[in-house]
């Protein structure tokens, strides 16, 4: 089932220059890029910095304005709704951010922190919110207590849980999760990726997950969509794009990992250079003359490629 | 064979200063960095790796830390040194590489002359003669057009190139030790591989011996030759990095490579190390100190007093537990 739908999705930002101030040029973040989210399941953006990745999820939470193009969720088309129609929708979608030291006010206590969306949108009375806010806490794996601290008292992967607990009081159906553990340590990051994989099954969510780290967005999504300068190169589902990549900056991205195996560095080595030898060689079978990549087209049911 | 060392760290211990007391943060580690090797030193944030590196070059407010031990380079004790003597072998024996190159490189400067400045104060070079090793080095940190690049400013460099910059700068003066402390976590993945390819080829090229301080344990397999293990301001083992990915036998080690996410294998669910890095206030001083984070193992399988062990040739362990060490979820990945 189709759950969002985005298509032809732009976002340009006028470039201003001369005398004038007139516009002079665009620059293209996101450039015509569709795809679709199915109900409960995980969907990975990846690129590089720059491609244009947070763009796309900060457009479908509304943060950033679309230029052109349609998201549409529960058949109602994000992009044209006005301010207080989109509120409503709100509701539905939240998002985890990628730092947890300043997407949590400093000042504010935890039930605060969690209880300001619930504020936004229901009435309750502080005892009902407080009781809501000590269930989401637990939910997490914190001391109900400790909904009287404030977030300095966290550590990182602490205060994560408690951004997510905040994405969660809504009983929201998307979770946008832009770069959710990239500013944590190895083993907090587990606990936080398992943790979201437990309340995607409890709460049936969907999640947008985007991250640049590609051990991640394999370990924890079911379809993935490689961007570059704005645009998608290859979608299809993790099996297509790690065992079968056919874009060459697929192929790029995929073996500059490092790779976990230190008796494999020389293999890796070389397979590295035998992909830079053929994007440097076959650049122009992959971008037109702009430096552009072509319009994605289907060669499975589920794997698409942007080729001529 | 054998290669030469060119830095020694004996018993070095770093303490700061907090609330008027002195915390160590670094405790009792001994390391020897050879030539023409790349020593990765690992470890979750508040381990102590980057207070030991800092220590070596003396980077440390001196009014808030005391440091104890002695780090010896060239048959001198670097922590006895005073501020003039290391100047003059800071930025020429031993380069650095920070992480974020964009803080690192002077906004208001070219790139050029950033490069020589550091043979304005360690060479005798004339102008020309540094404008020419300064083409050279951007030439050989692989920056295309050298020529154009050196009247550029940082900020018209991305951030794979200002990187390589910072590289430039750390090598102008043929270090024997490059100190990288997390040189590509800013980068994105095809420019980390390009960074740390380059890392690699100048280590062999110019036979300096680099301290490699990340927490990434992907470019630990990817460019280390020694690597060290530390929790808790401790070394906890100490290996070649083939016996230390193969073989890795101290429970840190292995809970580490367990909760990694890795493209090569898959698992349903990762593994979690039980509770917290300590705070430097609160860090156990006695006795194993991983031992709160793997509870379910016996007390009696801990040491009183842990120290680290040669448990085969090279291959060093801190602590008894290893032996018994088995994880409550059951299986280990290969």
């Amino acid at each position: 089932m189709t759950f969002l739908q985005v298509n032809h999705l732009k976002v340009y930002y006028p470039v201003r220059g001369g005398f004038f101030r007139t516009v002079i040029g665009h620059v293209k973040a996101v450039d015509q890029i569709s795809f679709e989210l199915q109900k409960g399941e995980t969907y990975g953006l990846v690129g590089e910095s720059g491609c244009g990745k947070t763009t796309t999820g900060r457009t479908i939470i509304g943060l950033v304005k679309a230029t052109a193009g349609e998201i549409l969720f529960d058949g109602k088309d994000l992009t044209k709704l006005s301010r207080r129609e989109f509120a409503q929708h709100r509701k539905d979608i939240q998002m985890i951010f990628q730092d947890p030291y300043s997407s949590l006010n400093p000042r504010k206590r935890v039930l605060d922190i969690v209880a300001e969306p619930l504020r936004n949108f229901d009435k309750l009375s502080p005892q009902e919110e407080k009781r809501k806010v000590q269930h989401f806490i637990e939910k997490v794996g914190l001391h109900p207590e400790s909904i009287y601290k404030y977030p300095h008292e966290f550590s990182g992967g602490q205060r994560q849980r408690i951004g997510i607990a905040r994405a969660l009081t809504l009983n929201p159906k998307l979770i946008i999760a832009d770069e959710p553990v990239s500013a944590l340590d190895v083993s907090v990051q587990a606990q936080v990726l398992n943790f979201m994989k437990d309340i995607q099954k409890e709460f049936q969510l969907t999640y947008l997950f985007i991250s640049h780290d590609l051990g991640i967005i394999r370990h924890m999504c079911d379809r993935i969509g490689i961007m570059y300068r704005g645009q998608f190169v290859e979608e299809g589902t993790k099996e297509e794009i790690f065992q079968n990549p056919q874009h060459i900056y697929t192929k790029r991205l995929l073996s500059s990992i490092p790779n976990a195996d230190p008796l494999k560095r020389q293999e890796q080595q070389k397979l590295r250079q035998q992909i830079e030898k053929e994007y440097e060689q076959s650049y122009s079978r992959y971008f037109d003359v702009e430096g552009r990549a072509y319009p994605l087209k289907r060669i499975s049911k589920t794997h698409s490629v942007a080729i001529p | 064979m054998l290669k030469q060392s060119v830095l020694q760290i004996e018993h070095l211990r770093v303490s700061f200063r907090i609330h008027e007391e002195y915390y160590a943060a670094v405790d009792d580690v001994s390391l020897t960095v050879h030539e023409n090797e790349v020593l990765a030193i690992v470890g979750e944030s508040g381990c102590g790796k980057s207070a030991l590196a800092l220590s070596i070059i003396g980077l440390h407010p001196p009014e808030r830390t005391k440091l104890e031990g002695a780090v010896m380079f060239k048959g001198n004790n670097l922590l006895t040194q005073s501020v003039q003597a290391l100047n003059q072998i800071r930025g020429k024996d031993i380069g650095m590489i920070f992480q974020d190159p964009l803080t690192a490189l002077n906004p208001l400067m070219t790139v050029g002359k950033q490069i020589e400045e550091s043979m304005d104060y360690h060479t005798t070079l004339s102008a020309s003669e540094k404008r020419k090793r300064t083409l050279e080095l951007l030439e050989r940190v692989g920056i295309p057009n050298p020529a154009q690049t050196y009247d550029r400013y940082p900020h018209e460099l991305s951030g794979g190139m200002r990187q390589r910059v910072v590289i430039a700068i750390a090598i102008a003066c043929n270090p024997a030790v490059i100190i990288a402390d997390e040189p590509t976590t800013a980068l994105d993945v095809t420019i980390q591989a390009q960074i740390i390819r380059l890392l690699k080829d100048l280590q062999q090229q110019m036979n300096t011996g680099i301290i490699l301080i990340t927490h990434d344990l992907g470019v630990v397999a990817e460019m280390a030759d020694r690597v060290a293990v530390m929790y808790a301001g401790e070394i906890v083992e100490l290996a070649d990095v083939y016996t230390l990915f193969t073989r890795p036998l101290h429970p840190y080690t292995r809970s580490l490579l367990q909760s990694v996410p890795s493209t090569q294998t898959s698992r349903e669910t990762l593994h979690v190390i039980q509770g917290i890095v300590p705070p430097l206030t609160k860090l156990p001083r006695t006795g194993c100190r991983f031992r709160a984070r793997i509870s379910w193992m016996d007390e009696s399988t801990h040491e009183s007093h842990p120290i680290l062990r040669e448990v085969e040739p090279n291959h060093w362990v801190r602590c008894t537990c290893y032996q018994h060490f088995y994880f409550p979820d059951g299986g280990e990945r290969a």
